[in-house]
């Protein structure tokens, strides 16, 4: 044990928040020192998320680098200052760290406006969002959790598109809604339990059945809203359509996972009987999810929006795997996590750059870009391919292990869910394929997109990592699963003896 | 006068002397250097400050039990001479630049800031009586301050009458309780009814009384129907500190009584205090969404505030959550002081003559114009939303708890919801700051941006680190019960 790893994840967590101090002290107009400042205040912390990686114990299925110590202190309450690392969260926070610098250098020539601004704001919402991933005291976690709402609200309000004041309000509201009747729940359960500390919560257990249905459904509410499930999505389009390309990978890469990581770190381990009671539900709204979000995608004329809905399709899959409540459902859960932050940050990159050279997203205004910009057409396509779950790429990894997942579930208790989900995987290749012909293939035939400049280096930069990624886990997933395997485990077998108790 | 009746009176003596002594000298200061008057009185708040430190949170009686001075008491003095000298700081230019700089002005303040104090000590029926004409008369005038501009000698006839209507709901609750007790103590309040004998039937009406004026006070529904007009009309400055300073004094009454006289009336009570508050919180926030001047959404918001510190009060019926609740109100009444204070200072650097500038509409572009300016609005607002991490978000975490624990869902979920609602005006701020264009003029004036600057810092601050105030608002609530 080495004397700094107590320090590493506040470390992580907080090291943005250097960034954007030092961003602000800044002297106004020099646009490309506050750049260079983003992107090295995010590499430091990329840096330090690998190192935590490399303390990282695979063997370990319990919390790990954990700081633990009492912030405050009333009325019989201890709110601690609790962070700690394991399975279920160390690839996400590994994705933020990976994402947010790779949205900073994506967004170099894309904001001019109030530079400063954009990239404080893009910082401390990354604080944010390794916050939630890290905190392991309910009090903590929520304040890390509101607290990613102001950062994008302001994303996508000052920075969004033309309807971007109601897309930002709207975005703030619906999920505000959702987290007020979780901040009830938590203020119930400290109060029953005595602590806010989540292990301890889990270790203690024996929440009355009736009191689980009730507390799983206020969580639910806030979890579900931001995934989004159906029919709580119609945020998403709206805020997707209107926020600017980093505020769009940041939103489908990283927020949206802070609602199935929700279900995964609280529901199931806080509230097993109720979960496994809810479980055809939940797999039943994730199904119409897939389906519903696949439908309406192919129905989009606007490549942002077909992508936004597609989010919709692909975390139906997470959810879906999440609530199998077997190793095979959750791991592949987890891991869809990571392949749709991968896939969809990349499609919303590729979105930008396409969107920075004509100013339209519309699908018709393209056609034949292969022939005029060969590099970025051969990118997008391995995008594409890994978003619909090609096998060899990382999409069909994910999916397939979910579908197995579900297929064999006691709690989703039918194969019918996996067999229409499995219908879900077809339609992606229907909507992604059609969309990639409609403004790849073809004749040439737009004047404007004859002379539209390929990419240049330093967007292949931004995308290189990313696709290096999806071939990895696509070809070789083994790595990945075995940073999680012994937390899944633990956690599968705590449910099975709370469905032991349930029967 | 004994020595503990001094050191229990000392604060309020010195302020009272110094409120008097700064009159007179006052007419001696030329008119171009009232600056002085307002640094003198900001002295006398600090040497309140300093009597009151030796023996702070301890607890004495003092005239034969007609004031107590206990942890409760201290807290609340903490909270009235810090709103007392934002007060000032945020005045001082905008009087200057609203050609109403007159002397008195600091003077009336500090008589009032006496009355609250007076209130927080209050534990004697007469006293209270007494702290609340000392408190509202100063505002009465303050209000009027502007005169001969219309609005504002409006608010202060409006003020005046329905405070004194309120006053009058007040001393006739009094007149009613000694009729059935022969005594004014709240102590002997507690007494006759924990006895066992038959309640006299006037004792009830008496305490519904007194509960029905200090609700005018609180600007609590359906009491409130004087607040937007008055907190509209008054000078900026005076709404500033009158809409926390008046309401902190009416919840400090309120809560001494409800919860040290009349914990074994808690069946009568209680429902009607959680009513109110489930009401207020409604009907206030709702009507706020609505309000394209910000005095006014700032007033609606004033009210809907009262509303969850009601919560408070409905919760500590139950006598184990009673000094919980009793410190969750006390802390709310800090939070809301600092955060509200800190948006009135904002409102007070945009106003022009003649009331231009106080349309939401204005503030247009000031995260452009004034990125400070607009970053301190942003944290208020968000603080009165009650979003983290800000004081806001703490102080509404813990009037939850105490609804919750006295078994109270329905209320705490209705402040959620009304908390959601909330978040849609006070938004519209900062969309309005940051998201249109705009040519916004906002006043740079040093003790004014200073004073909102402190209130900014301590938004944020205590947020994130709200300890040392929990501890301390912990102790006072539990000081509050009299045995």
């Amino acid at each position: 044990m080495n004397t700094m790893d107590p320090l590493l994840l506040s470390l992580v967590t907080f090291f943005p928040v250097v960034g954007a101090v030092l961003i602000l002290a800044l002297p106004r107009g020099g646009k490309n020192s506050v750049r260079w400042v983003a992107l090295g205040a995010s590499g430091v912390t990329f840096l330090i998320s690998l190192i935590v990686l490399a303390r990282f114990d695979l063997q370990d299925p319990e919390l790990q680098l954990v700081t633990r110590l009492p912030w405050i202190r009333v009325a019989g309450w201890t709110i601690e200052y609790h962070l700690g690392i394991d399975g279920l969260s160390l690839l996400l926070v590994l994705l933020t760290t990976l994402l947010t610098p790779i949205s900073i250098l994506s967004t170099w020539t894309a904001v001019e406006d109030r530079v400063g601004e954009f990239m404080a704001f893009f910082l401390l919402l990354e604080t944010g969002m390794v916050g939630v991933f890290l905190a392991q005291d309910l009090f903590l976690f929520y304040v890390f959790w509101e607290f990613t709402l102001v950062p994008m609200y302001f994303l996508i309000g000052i920075w969004g598109g033309p309807r971007r004041i109601y897309a930002a309000l709207k975005f703030f509201l619906y999920t505000m809604a959702g987290s007020i009747l979780m901040l009830l729940a938590i203020l119930w359960l400290a109060l029953e339990a005595g602590t806010f500390s989540v292990p301890d919560l889990a270790a203690q257990g024996g929440i009355p059945p009736q009191a689980q249905t009730w507390l799983f459904l206020a969580f639910a509410a806030a979890f579900a809203i931001k995934v989004p499930m159906w029919p709580l999505h119609s945020w998403l389009p709206d805020a997707h359509v209107e926020a600017p390309t980093a505020g769009s990978v940041i939103l489908a890469g990283v927020l949206l996972k802070m609602g199935t990581y929700g279900f995964l770190r609280f529901n199931l381990p806080l509230f097993p009987e109720a979960s496994m009671r809810f479980a055809p539900w939940i797999a039943l709204l994730a199904v119409i999810g897939i389906l519903y979000g696949a439908a309406v995608s192919y129905a989009q004329r606007d490549v942002k929006k077909l992508v936004a809905f597609s989010s919709v399709s692909h975390l139906g899959f997470v959810m879906l795997g999440l609530f199998a409540l077997n190793p095979q459902g959750i791991q592949g859960g987890i891991l869809q996590m990571v392949n749709h932050g991968l896939s969809t940050g990349a499609l919303f990159l590729i979105v930008g750059m396409i969107y920075e050279r004509r100013h339209t997203r519309e699908i018709d205004a393209f056609g034949g870009l292969w022939k005029v910009m060969p590099v970025f057409a051969a990118l997008t396509l391995i995008v594409t391919l890994s978003s619909m779950g090609l096998p060899g790429l990382n999409g069909f990894v994910g999916e397939f292990t979910i579908l197995l997942g579900a297929f064999g579930s006691q709690a989703v208790g039918s194969g019918w869910y996996a067999g229409l989900a499995a219908l879900g995987v077809i339609l992606a290749a229907i909507y992604m394929l059609y969309m990639f012909q409609k403004i790849f293939l073809g004749p040439t035939d737009k004047p404007e997109n004859q002379m539209l400049k390929d990419l240049n280096a330093r967007e292949v930069i931004t995308l290189i990592p990313l696709i290096v990624l999806i071939f990895w886990i696509g070809l070789y997933p083994k790595p990945f699963f075995d940073l999680m395997a012994p937390s899944v485990d633990r956690l599968v077998a705590a449910l099975q003896s709370a469905s032991l108790a349930l029967r | 006068m004994a020595a503990q009746d001094l050191s229990a009176t000392l604060p309020l003596l010195l302020l009272t002397g110094w409120a008097c002594a700064l009159m007179l000298l006052d007419a001696f200061i030329p008119a171009e250097r009232k600056g002085l008057t307002a640094g003198l009185a900001a002295l006398g708040i600090v040497a309140a400050f300093g009597a009151l430190a030796p023996r702070f949170g301890q607890t004495t009686e003092a005239f034969d039990g007609m004031l107590v001075v206990d942890g409760f008491a201290s807290f609340l003095d903490v909270v009235f001479l810090g709103s007392g000298l934002l007060g000032i700081a945020l005045a001082y230019d905008y009087l200057k630049r609203m050609g109403i700089e007159r002397g008195e002005y600091y003077s009336l303040l500090l008589f009032s800031i006496c009355g609250m104090m007076l209130m927080g000590r209050a534990a004697d029926l007469i006293i209270v009586f007494l702290a609340l004409e000392l408190l509202s008369i100063p505002l009465y005038v303050l209000s009027g301050f502007a005169v001969p501009r219309l609005e504002s000698e409006e608010a202060a006839l409006k003020y005046f009458l329905l405070g004194a209507f309120a006053t009058g709901f007040v001393v006739y609750g009094i007149a009613l309780t000694y009729g059935a007790l022969g005594s004014t103590r709240m102590e002997a309040i507690v007494e006759t009814v924990r006895s066992g004998a038959a309640l006299p039937g006037l004792l009830p009406v008496g305490m519904g009384l007194i509960l029905i004026g200090l609700g005018f006070k609180v600007a609590a529904v359906p009491f409130h129907m004087w607040t937007p007009d008055v907190y509209q009309g008054a000078p900026s400055s005076v709404t500033a500190f009158m809409s926390v300073g008046a309401k902190a004094g009416g919840f400090a009454a309120l809560l001494r009584l409800l919860i040290s006289a009349l914990p074994d009336l808690a069946v009568a009570w209680a429902p009607a205090a959680a009513w109110i508050s489930a009401l207020t919180m409604v009907w206030a926030n709702f009507a706020a969404i609505a309000q394209p001047n910000v005095k006014r959404m700032l007033a609606y918001s004033s009210i809907a505030h009262a509303g969850y510190i009601l919560m408070a009060l409905a919760a500590s019926a139950s006598s184990e959550v009673a000094p919980q609740a009793a410190s969750a109100a006390l802390f709310y009444l800090a939070a809301y002081a600092v955060t509200n204070l800190g948006a009135w200072g904002v409102v007070l650097s945009m106003e022009k003559q003649e009331g231009a500038g106080l349309s939401i509409d204005d503030y247009a572009g000031l995260g452009l114009r004034r990125p400070g300016l607009a970053l301190a609005m942003t944290a208020f607002m968000l603080s009165l939303t009650g979003v983290p991490p800000t004081i806001g978000f703490v102080g509404k975490f813990f009037l939850f708890r105490a609804a919750i624990e006295a078994g109270l869902v329905w209320l705490a979920l209705i402040g959620v919801v009304t908390s959601l609602v909330s978040a849609y005006y006070y938004l519209r701020v900062v969309v309005v700051m940051y998201m249109r264009p705009g040519e916004p003029e906002a006043r740079s004036e040093r003790w004014l941006s200073a004073g909102l600057g402190l209130a900014a810092v301590a938004t944020v601050v205590f947020g994130i680190l709200p300890g040392p105030l929990l501890a301390l608002a912990e102790r006072a609530g539990l000081m509050a019960l009299v045995p």
